[in-house]
């Protein structure tokens, strides 16, 4: 029952991360659409951090 | 280019035909699954069972399987070698000999020992044991595990997808010394190598080095991006969603970027510059965890659970028409079932390409860093 709570918990903050990177990014380029690749880029990476974080936890909690 | 679209249009024809059979080749199976032996079987308890089964790897390739009018369960696909390395020496037999038993029931006799197949790892029978006993929680008491080194399914699906991939990008490599523009299927592979190289190796490597480095990542990148997509077929491939297959990849990546690491990495590892005395340690600690344990880490679990995650999601969806046929009937269960997991199907076939490029991606990142001569300050 804990772990499938921690585990809820787990995705809500692995979305509340994945909307302010992508937030961000889309402010980024609607200001620099020049520097979209860079930004796009730098997005994915940070994105796939996050994910890797996300689900590292939801390994250890299931 | 007309040449070029046709191979486009060919390629995308054959591989939504496939995808359409994936959905086929699982009805088969499952529509059996709740009229087994006659009596009523629990269908979630057979779809969760079913998924499990396909998400791990297995000693035999069975493409599909049905209960028959005489109550006899047909099998239809081949039998792979196992390799058995046990107390007395290697030991090979076909996996037929297991008869698709997965429970321990059946004994293989081979070379004076007796083996048994449960929950798809192979066991050796103590001495003078005739049949697997089990104590209270399932575990065998009188036969322990043995060194499995078999061919099984992920090791078919690696050797096959390595040929073809040698094939394929030793024929395109041949066709520059012949021509200036590789001809045939040659022609959609050379805009994907230009790709990893220019976005992927070059920016994140670095002008100086990168040369070195793109051959390893081109593979790795293919070699996961292929087997992502035939995990996506009927065939029922889950190669890179095995713990094992990602691990290797994410410990190739982690010894290229230690055995490459300059003087200026390991100093800004365990001595970092610029900073106070007393913090350094404690930096050192975190840097040396990050580079040994983390970083691979991150890559391996990313792979396997992007991969075995949606391979679950896939079927799940498939198994709504069997799960729901009861309460909004058999049309309708068909019918949602087909649309969610039509579309579901096309954001795999997105996060294939996503999950191969991440990796080569953060792979890049990770040598980047490490052969980077940290002259600028």
């Amino acid at each position: 029952m804990y772990n499938l709570i921690g585990a809820g918990l787990i995705v809500i903050g692995a979305g509340i991360g994945l909307g302010q990177i992508g937030g961000k990014a889309m402010e980024g380029i609607a200001r620099q659409p020049e520097a979209t690749g860079k930004i796009q880029t730098a997005m994915i990476i940070i994105a796939a951090l996050l994910e890797g974080l996300a689900f590292g936890a939801l390994f250890l909690g299931k | 280019m007309k040449i070029a679209n046709k191979s486009i249009k060919f390629l995308t024809v054959i591989a939504i035909s496939l995808f359409t059979l994936h959905s086929y080749a699982f009805s088969t199976e499952t529509n059996t699954n709740d009229q087994n032996d006659g009596g009523r079987v629990n269908t979630k308890e057979e779809v969760e069972a079913y998924i499990l089964h396909h998400i791990k790897d297995s000693h035999d390739f069975s493409l599909f399987s049905y209960t028959g009018d005489d109550g006899q369960r047909h099998h239809f696909g081949f039998p792979l070698p196992v390799i058995l390395w046990t107390s007395e020496g290697l030991v090979t037999f076909m996996s037929s000999e297991f008869h698709h038993n997965d429970d321990g029931h059946v004994i293989v006799e081979k070379d004076g020992l007796k083996f048994a197949k449960i929950h798809s790892k192979i066991y050796e029978l103590e001495e003078g044991a005739a049949t697997v006993s089990f104590d209270e929680t399932h575990h065998a008491t009188n036969a322990h595990k043995v060194l499995d080194l078999s061919i099984t399914k992920s090791v078919v699906g690696i050797l096959v997808i390595g040929l073809l991939l040698l094939l394929w990008f030793s024929n395109l490599a041949k066709q520059y010394k012949t021509k200036q523009i590789p001809t045939g299927f040659a022609r959609v592979l050379e805009p994907l190598v230009i790709y990893v190289r220019d976005e992927i190796a070059r920016p994140n490597i670095g002008e100086k080095h990168y040369r070195r480095f793109s051959g390893y990542l081109l593979t790795v990148f293919f070699f996961i991006w292929t087997l992502n997509l035939v995990g996506l077929t009927p065939l029922g491939f889950n190669v890179t969603g095995q713990l094992g297959v990602t691990a290797c990849l994410a410990f190739f990546t982690l010894v290229i970027y230690l055995t490459s690491g300059t003087k200026g990495y390991w100093m800004h590892m365990v001595w970092m510059p610029g900073v106070p005395v007393l913090i350094r340690p404690i930096l050192a600690i975190i840097e040396l965890a990050g580079a040994f344990l983390i970083k691979p880490f991150a890559l391996l679990v990313r792979l396997f659970a992007n991969i075995s995650a949606g391979h679950i999601v896939v079927m799940s969806l498939i198994a709504i028409m069997f799960i729901l046929k009861e309460s909004i009937g058999t049309i309708g269960a068909t019918g949602l079932s087909l649309v969610l997991s039509f579309f579901i199907t096309l954001i795999e076939v997105l996060v294939a390409f996503l999950q191969a490029y991440i990796f080569t991606m953060l792979s890049a990142l990770f040598i980047g860093m490490a052969v980077d001569d940290y002259e600028h300050h």
